[in-house]
């Protein structure tokens, strides 16, 4: 549908490789060990551990809002890691971001949190006074209905409700028209049922628009139930990594540790006591 | 497991900021020792208070009817003050934009950061009247040795309260902006702006107001406007004259604040 990006797209690169990530703190943390992923087809991948094995570093890694101490990233064949400011900033317009706070521009209409995802393509005097060009702005408003919010233009966007918000913000990303969807935590701040709905929109739009698609996620239900395929971080290194229906509890103990992992789980399962959670009819 | 309730203490106290009782007295034992020596050292001649209470009457007296008979004098002198406040904090708010950026710990490189806090912690140090002084001694008596004081001041408050703005914003949407490809400067205008501006608007229009009062005061060290016209009636004793100028001063201060504070509850 839409055609590769300047970069040299030979047939045998992958869309992504991520090899031989290494990100260390200044503070001399370890955040990841070195992890190697491939994804050379567009689906929706998961990656899944516990708080503090490297998730959010290493989605962050891939479009350098956190800069890796060492390794590859090849998006389309080319390294990420190697490129200067001016490249990198090319880079990352085709790469969207989806974030667990939304991390919309609040005092600004949806439209404009939308359009902003084209800012990679306009001159900073254009997007002072506003002015994308039409077929940016008709692909807002078609973008807006595909994530059911037809007619919220001028709405400001603290005016939304949470899942409101996490809609706008796929629009943004998707108005970059990215190669590769980056998303942190996106349904950790809704509720359950919200939660599925956005997980299933995100499904969608992978098959739909033919993006590969990067989620972190805490809830091991809905990434069971809806990612292709699931990577395992551990203290930093990849554990685990299989189409998401080999996800068994002893890969389970694998990524997290010892647990009873037979007791039905709920699906706003956090780092609280199982108890609370209600239970879910097993997948 | 249970414990009987008598086990847990029943008495508490918010833990004091002294840490300790006898702290807290030795606080206190200091502070009263101060009082006194200080009072004792400042010569405080009450002879000389009882002897000024009179001559303030008789001022009061020979201000009583305010004179505006040379209310042409009175009103050019006011305009100059207005136009100095106005253009300072025009000027002012320019400089500040620059500086506050600079000054924001999340958006410069730490060399320009320091530089540009140590600016404004000595740009601060002096107060308006000082600065006055020195840009009347470099650029002579008048309004411009005003309008370049005031619009030295709030170049540096308005630059350090930007600055502390853009500190404290949500760091969400700047990623956000930043992760889409956007250069610092659509970053600054898409994500910094609209969780700044409000805020920023508020405090120009403060400061505004604020410059109204600094251009009566500087005026009296020669950097024109009002304060001028005061001072000289107040040196050649015509005291209907200044009772007349202070009159109008705090009508348009007044008038400033009222403003201020109907523009600032418009901007929410």
């Amino acid at each position: 549908m839409m055609p590769g990006s300047e970069g040299a797209a030979q047939a045998a690169a992958p869309l992504l490789a991520v090899e031989g990530l290494v990100k260390t703190y200044a503070t001399g943390k370890k955040a990841l060990g070195g992890v190697d992923v491939i994804i050379d087809r567009p689906q929706l991948v998961a990656v899944i551990g516990s708080s503090g094995a490297g998730k959010s570093t290493f989605i962050r890694c891939i479009n350098r809002l956190v800069e890796p101490t060492s390794g590859r990233i090849l998006l389309n064949g080319e390294d990420i890691v190697a490129l200067d400011r001016k490249g990198l900033r090319a880079a990352r317009r085709r790469i969207g971001m989806i974030f667990q706070e939304y991390n919309l521009v609040e005092r600004l209409s949806v439209m404009q949190n939308v359009l902003s995802g084209r800012l990679g393509y306009v001159g900073l005097l254009a997007s002072l006074r506003y002015r994308f060009p039409p077929e940016d702005i008709q692909a807002a408003f078609a973008l807006l209905d595909r994530v059911g919010l037809d007619g919220y233009h001028n709405q400001r966007a603290d005016a939304l409700s949470g899942g409101q918000r996490q809609r706008v913000g796929i629009a943004r990303a998707l108005m970059q028209r990215p190669d590769l969807l980056l998303l942190d935590e996106p349904t950790a701040s809704l509720d359950p049922k919200t939660s599925r709905q956005i997980m299933r929109l995100v499904r969608e739009l992978v098959a739909e628009r033919q993006t590969p698609a990067i989620i972190n996620i805490h809830d091991v239900a809905l990434a069971r139930a809806y990612a292709d395929r699931i990577i395992g971080l551990k203290d930093g290194l990849l554990v685990f990594d299989s189409p998401a229906d080999a996800l068994t509890d002893e890969a389970l103990t694998r990524i997290y540790g010892e647990e009873d992992w037979s007791t039905p789980q709920g699906e706003e399962e956090d780092e609280q006591p199982s108890r609370a959670a209600a239970p879910m009819p097993s997948a | 497991m249970t414990m009987s309730a008598s086990a847990y203490p029943s008495a508490w106290r918010p833990p004091t900021i002294f840490g300790s009782p006898g702290r807290r007295f030795a606080f206190w034992a200091l502070f009263a020792a101060y009082l006194v020596w200080s009072l004792s050292t400042l010569n405080v001649d009450t002879a000389r208070i009882m002897a000024g209470l009179p001559r303030a009457w008789n001022i009061l007296v020979r201000m009583m009817p305010p004179d505006f008979g040379r209310w042409q004098l009175l009103l050019t002198g006011m305009v100059e003050s207005v136009q100095i406040a106005i253009a300072a904090t025009i000027v002012g708010a320019a400089l500040s934009i620059p500086l506050g950026i600079a000054a924001a710990a999340n958006l410069s490189p730490r060399p320009v950061y320091f530089a540009a806090r140590g600016f404004i912690v000595v740009g601060r140090t002096f107060h308006e009247v000082i600065i006055a002084i020195f840009f009347v001694k470099l650029f002579g008596f008048g309004p411009v040795a005003g309008l370049l004081t005031l619009a030295f001041s709030s170049a540096i408050f308005l630059g350090k309260m930007l600055a502390e703005d853009i500190e404290n914003m949500k760091p969400g949407p700047v990623e956000a902006i930043r992760a889409t490809g956007a250069s610092f400067g659509q970053t600054f205008v898409y994500a910094v702006v609209p969780q700044v501006l409000v805020k920023t608007l508020g405090v120009l229009i403060y400061r505004l107001d604020s410059n109204l009062r600094h251009s009566t005061v500087i005026g009296i060290v020669g950097a024109g406007g009002i304060g001028q016209t005061l001072s000289a009636s107040f040196s050649r004793y015509d005291f209907d004259f200044a009772s007349a100028i202070l009159l109008t001063i705090a009508a348009m201060v007044a008038l400033g604040e009222w403003f201020s504070d109907w523009a600032r509850r418009r901007l929410r």
